[in-house]
C-alpha cells in the first residue's frame, strides 16, 4: 500500500469516527422540538430523560447506524461479488422479496384477529418478521439472478431486478387486497422509518452484523479475485459456488434484517460503498468495513434530518435517503457524461 | 510422462462444433496453438485449464483425470492467463500480481516473505515494478497486458497456459514476452500458448495447427509438412521464409 492510500484509509476512518460521534449526539439530541443541545440536556434532567433518551432515542440512534451498516455491507458485497457497481440490495430484488417476506407475517397475523405493525411488534413478531425478511431476501435475489442468467450483463440483471421488484410488489399489493388490516402496517412499512428500532431492533442488528461481517469480510479476498474475472478467479482454485452461496446469503440475510427492523430504506447499500471508492480505495476487505461504517453514518445522518427538518413532523427516513441518494446517482451520471 | 493431456475432447457451443475428438499431448517446452479465427484454439485452453467442461472426452493432469482434482491443488500446477485479461476494481498493481498467491495461501492464510518475494520476482519479470502502487485503470493496454502477466508467473506454477499473451504489446514487450517464456521454459516450466502472431508463434519448440475445432498438425517449428497444413489453414494467405535462420509467416499479397 502506497501512503498515499495509507493516508486516504487513515483519513476516512478518522472523518467516519468523527462524524459519527457528532450524529450520536444529535440523534440523541433530536426530538420532536428539532434538536439542539441545551434541549438535550433539559430532556436528559427532565422527569422523562430517561425513558425519553434512553428508551427512545439512543436505541433509534444506534439502530439507525446498524441498519445502515447492514444495508452498506450488503451493497458493497454485491457490488464485489456481482462484479457491477449497480448491484445493491434494491437492485438485485433482495429488498423487495424481504419487503414480500414483511407483508406476508403483517397478512397472515392480521387474518389470525392479531394485527401488528413495526411499531407494536414483540419480540416474537420480529423474530417471525426477521426469519420471512430474510427468507423473502434470499427468494428476491435468487430470482433475479436467475431471470438475469447471472450477473455479468448490467442491463439484463437491472431488468431482471426491476421485473422482479415489480411483480413482488405487486404480489404484496395482491395480499394487502385480501387482507386489508395489514395495510396499515405495510405503509409505514414501505417508507421506511426508524422510528419503531428498540433495544430489542438493536439487539437483532448486532446479531446481524456479527453473523455478516466478519464472514464476508474472511471471504474479500475471493471478492478481490473476482475483479480479474470469473474464469481467472476459477483458475486460482477458489470454491466460486461455495464462495457464491455464502456471499449471497450474506447479503440476504443482511438486507433482510434490516428490511424487517426498518422498512425499505434506499440507496444507503448503493451510495456507501461509490463514496468509499472514491475517497479510499482498496481491496475489499477494507471496502467492506469502510462501506459498513459509512451506510451506518449515512443512515444516521438521514435519520439525524428526518427528525429536525421539519419537527415536530418527521420525514419518513426512507424518502430522504431516496432523495438523497437519487440526487448523488444523478450528480454521478452527469459528471461521467461529462467527463 | 506428459504432463497435460486431452484425449477425445469434444465442446459444442450453441450450434457451433467448437472442439470435434482433440487429442493432445502437452510436450515439455513451449507449445504455441495457431489456426485461423473460430479454430477452438481458445475453447481447447480453456478445457485443458479445467474452465470448460467437455462434452465428451477427458483431461488428463499428471495422468490423473483434471476433474478428480481438489481446485486448489490444480491451481497449484496451472497457471492461467486470459483472453483480453478482464481486470476492473481498485486494487493496485501489486495486490493484483498478490492474487497469484492465493492457490497457495487460500482466502485465509497471510502471505509470507516468500509470497513477498515471489510477488516481486514476477513483477520483475513482467517487467511491471515501477507501477506496483498504480492502479490498473490508470495503465495502458499493454502495461496492463504485463501485469496480468505478472499475476499469472507469481502462482509458480509448473504449467503456464497463456490466451494470447501477446495482445496490446507492442514489439518491444513481444520480444520481452518472448524472452520470458523461454527464460520459463529453461526453468523447468512448460508452457502452452495460444497465439495469433504466427511469426511469434514460430519460436515456439512445437506448433499445433487447429481449424475447425479440429487439430489439423503438430510438429517443430522447422517442419516443412507443418508449415504446408499451416498455410493451407490459412487460405494460402502466408508464406513461411527462413530470414536470419529464423522462420517468418509474411502475409502472401499476390493470391
Amino acid at each position: 500500500m502506497s501512503d498515499q492510500d495509507h493516508q486516504r484509509r487513515r483519513r476516512l476512518a478518522i472523518g467516519l469516527a468523527l462524524l459519527t460521534a457528532l450524529l450520536l449526539i444529535a440523534g440523541l439530541a433530536a426530538g420532536s422540538e428539532g434538536w439542539s443541545l441545551m434541549q438535550l440536556l433539559h430532556t436528559w434532567r427532565g422527569p422523562d430523560g430517561a425513558l425519553i433518551i434512553g428508551e427512545i432515542r439512543a436505541p433509534r440512534t444506534l439502530g439507525a447506524w446498524l441498519t445502515g451498516a447492514l444495508l452498506g455491507l450488503a451493497g458493497a458485497t454485491a457490488q464485489g461479488l456481482f462484479r457491477n457497481p449497480l448491484a445493491d440490495p434494491y437492485l438485485l430484488g433482495s429488498a423487495s422479496g424481504a419487503s414480500l417476506g414483511v407483508v406476508l407475517v403483517l397478512a397472515a397475523s392480521a387474518l389470525g384477529g392479531h394485527a401488528i405493525s413495526l411499531a407494536t411488534a414483540d419480540t416474537l413478531a420480529r423474530i417471525g418478521l426477521v426469519g420471512a425478511a430474510f427468507a423473502g431476501a434470499l427468494l428476491g435475489v435468487l430470482l433475479t439472478l436467475t431471470l438475469a442468467r447471472g450477473a455479468q450483463q448490467t442491463t439484463r440483471l437491472l431488468l431482471a431486478g426491476v421485473v422482479v421488484g415489480v411483480v413482488m410488489s405487486a404480489v404484496s399489493d395482491l395480499v394487502t387486497t385480501a387482507a386489508p388490516d395489514a395495510l396499515r402496517g405495510k405503509q409505514a412499512f414501505l417508507l421506511g422509518s426508524t422510528g419503531f428500532l428498540g433495544w430489542s431492533s438493536c439487539a437483532a442488528l448486532s446479531l446481524g452484523l456479527v453473523l455478516t461481517l466478519p464472514p464476508s469480510w474472511r471471504l474479500s479476498r475471493a471478492l478481490d479475485a473476482l475483479t480479474l474475472g470469473v474464469d481467472s478467479a476459477h483458475s486460482l482454485g477458489l470454491a466460486l459456488p461455495r464462495v457464491r452461496m455464502a456471499l449471497v446469503a450474506s447479503i440476504a440475510l443482511a438486507t433482510g434484517l434490516a428490511v424487517s427492523q426498518a422498512g425499505l430504506i434506499a440507496f444507503v447499500g448503493l451510495v456507501a460503498p461509490h463514496l468509499v471508492r472514491r475517497f479510499a480505495p482498496a481491496t475489499h476487505g477494507y471496502t467492506l468495513v469502510a462501506s459498513a461504517a459509512t451506510g451506518g453514518t449515512l443512515l444516521l445522518m438521514a435519520d439525524v434530518l428526518a427528525r429536525a427538518l421539519i419537527a415536530p413532523q418527521e420525514v419518513p427516513v426512507g424518502v430522504l435517503t431516496a432523495l438523497l441518494g437519487g440526487g448523488y446517482l444523478i450528480w454521478l451520471l452527469h459528471r461521467r457524461r461529462a467527463t | 510422462m506428459t504432463a497435460l493431456q486431452a484425449r477425445g475432447v469434444s465442446v459444442a457451443l450453441g450450434s457451433t462444433q467448437a472442439l470435434a475428438e482433440v487429442s493432445l499431448s502437452v510436450a515439455p517446452g513451449w507449445t504455441a496453438i495457431v489456426g485461423p479465427n473460430g479454430a477452438g484454439k481458445s475453447t481447447l485452453l480453456r478445457v485443458l485449464a479445467g474452465l470448460q467442461r467437455p462434452d465428451a472426452g477427458e483431461v488428463l493432469l499428471h495422468g490423473k483425470p483434471l476433474v478428480q482434482w481438489p481446485v486448489r491443488e490444480r491451481a497449484m500446477q496451472m497457471a492461467w492467463l486470459a483472453q483480453q485479461g478482464e481486470a476492473s476494481g481498485e486494487l493496485t498493481v501489486r495486490e493484483l500480481v498478490h492474487l497469484g498467491r492465493l492457490p497457495r495461501l487460500g482466502l485465509f492464510t497471510a502471505p509470507s516473505a516468500h509470497d513477498e518475494a515471489r510477488v516481486d520476482r514476477a513483477m520483475h519479470d513482467a517487467e511491471c515494478t515501477p507501477w506496483q502502487q498504480r492502479r490498473l485503470h490508470e495503465l495502458s493496454g499493454g502495461e496492463r497486458q504485463r501485469v496480468l502477466l505478472a499475476r499469472a508467473l507469481a502462482v509458480d506454477a509448473p504449467l503456464l497456459l497463456l490466451d494470447e499473451p501477446t495482445t496490446h504489446l507492442d514489439p518491444p514487450h513481444q520480444v520481452a514476452l518472448v524472452r520470458l517464456v523461454q527464460r520459463q521454459v529453461q526453468a523447468g516450466t512448460t508452457v502452452l500458448s495460444v497465439l495469433h502472431d504466427l511469426s511469434l508463434a514460430l519460436l515456439a519448440d512445437r506448433l499445433v495447427v487447429m481449424a475447425g475445432g479440429r487439430i489439423c498438425a503438430e510438429g517443430t517449428r522447422g517442419d516443412p509438412a507443418l508449415h504446408a497444413v499451416l498455410t493451407d489453414v490459412f487460405g494460402g494467405a502466408i508464406r513461411i521464409r527462413a530470414i536470419d535462420s529464423r522462420w517468418v509467416a509474411l502475409p502472401h499479397l499476390e493470391i
